[in-house]
């Protein structure tokens, strides 16, 4: 099974890249982008892991390891193919 | 009394770290290996500057994983001294010894400059050779140096007295422009609740010898030997 987990800035905390690609995109006309908010994007192949199980491992990983919980926060997802 | 630097893969500041508390100072110093298990009998433990594991995920996120420091974090348990700098301070940070996390500089640019830090708190045992409110001139080496805490948190650390370190000017006065990566209360530098865990940014071990413009950094490896031969720890 093939998990998605995206992790990103908690909305209390400041994302300057984030902030610096929205200028950007205005400076290219792009008025209408109000937030950018950038993160970082992980996909997990789990073997032998029943849907039940990855929802028990998934969020131990991301707030053990993929995650700094201060910070950032996470989703996850099932990736069918 | 006797140091031991570890090394991590990434690592960059190892052995002038080494150097200075060796060879300036003339302590007894052993580099740590992270796969050991092993902290080969030493007082204090240094977590040097550089790019662990390569910075990959988050600064210090890899580091805090290896053998050895699940060995530092027992050790710094049982009260043991350590002391982070720059990557060492971020892994500090990922392993939870120290409160808080670092973000980006404000200006997302790695910076490498001299900088002024100003002791906030002398009354520890890494500042107890300086005094409060002492000016220290001491490079900065970083991309992700602006630390961050949590509301409750940061209020904490006020009211116990744990930041040690923050950026200044010259004189001393705080000020956003001195600020340079934009932490949080200008916190360059903090304590842990049972005064044995100092994490900082600047990196006193480049400031150790006047040959390198600077010899402000000696005062926390002095304050630290000190601590030693006084024989007891100093209460925050």
């Amino acid at each position: 099974m093939k998990v998605r987990i995206l992790v990103s800035f908690k909305d209390s905390v400041l994302d300057p890249q984030g902030q610096t690609v929205k200028n950007a995109l205005h400076t290219l006309g792009y008025d209408g982008v109000r937030e950018v908010r950038q993160g970082k994007v992980f996909e997990l192949e789990l073997a032998g892991v029943s849907e039940e199980d990855a929802g028990k491992l998934v969020p131990e990983i991301a707030h053990k390891v993929l995650a700094n919980p201060i910070i950032e926060k996470y989703t996850w997802q099932v990736i069918k193919d | 009394m006797k140091f031991g630097v570890v090394m991590f893969p990434g690592s960059n500041c190892d052995r002038d770290t080494f150097h200075v508390l060796k060879d300036v100072l003339g302590r007894d110093t052993v580099f740590l290996w992270h796969k050991d298990h092993d902290l080969r009998g030493v007082d204090t433990v240094v977590l040097p500057g550089g790019f662990s594991y390569g910075d990959y995920l988050r600064s210090g996120a890899i580091a805090r994983f290896s053998p050895l420091m699940q060995e530092v974090r027992a050790f710094a348990h049982r009260g043991g001294h350590v002391l982070g700098i720059c990557n060492g301070f971020q892994i500090l940070l990922e392993l939870g010894l120290l409160p808080g996390a670092m973000l980006r500089n404000k200006g997302l640019k790695f910076l490498c400059e001299f900088v002024h830090i100003r002791v906030e708190n002398a009354r520890t045992d890494f500042t107890r050779a300086a005094t409060k409110g002492r000016v220290l001139r001491i490079p900065i080496a970083h991309f992700d140096g602006n630390y961050y805490a949590p509301e409750g948190v940061y209020a904490g650390l006020l009211r116990t007295n744990r930041v040690v370190f923050r950026y200044s000017d010259a004189d001393g006065r705080i000020a956003a422009d001195a600020n340079v990566n934009g932490s949080m209360g200008s916190i360059a530098g903090i304590i842990n609740d049972g005064g044995n865990v100092l994490g900082l940014m600047p990196h006193p071990e480049r400031a150790s010898e006047s040959l390198l413009g600077s010899e402000d950094g000696r005062v926390i490896f002095e304050s630290l030997i000190a601590s030693r031969i006084a024989g007891k720890r100093l209460k925050k």
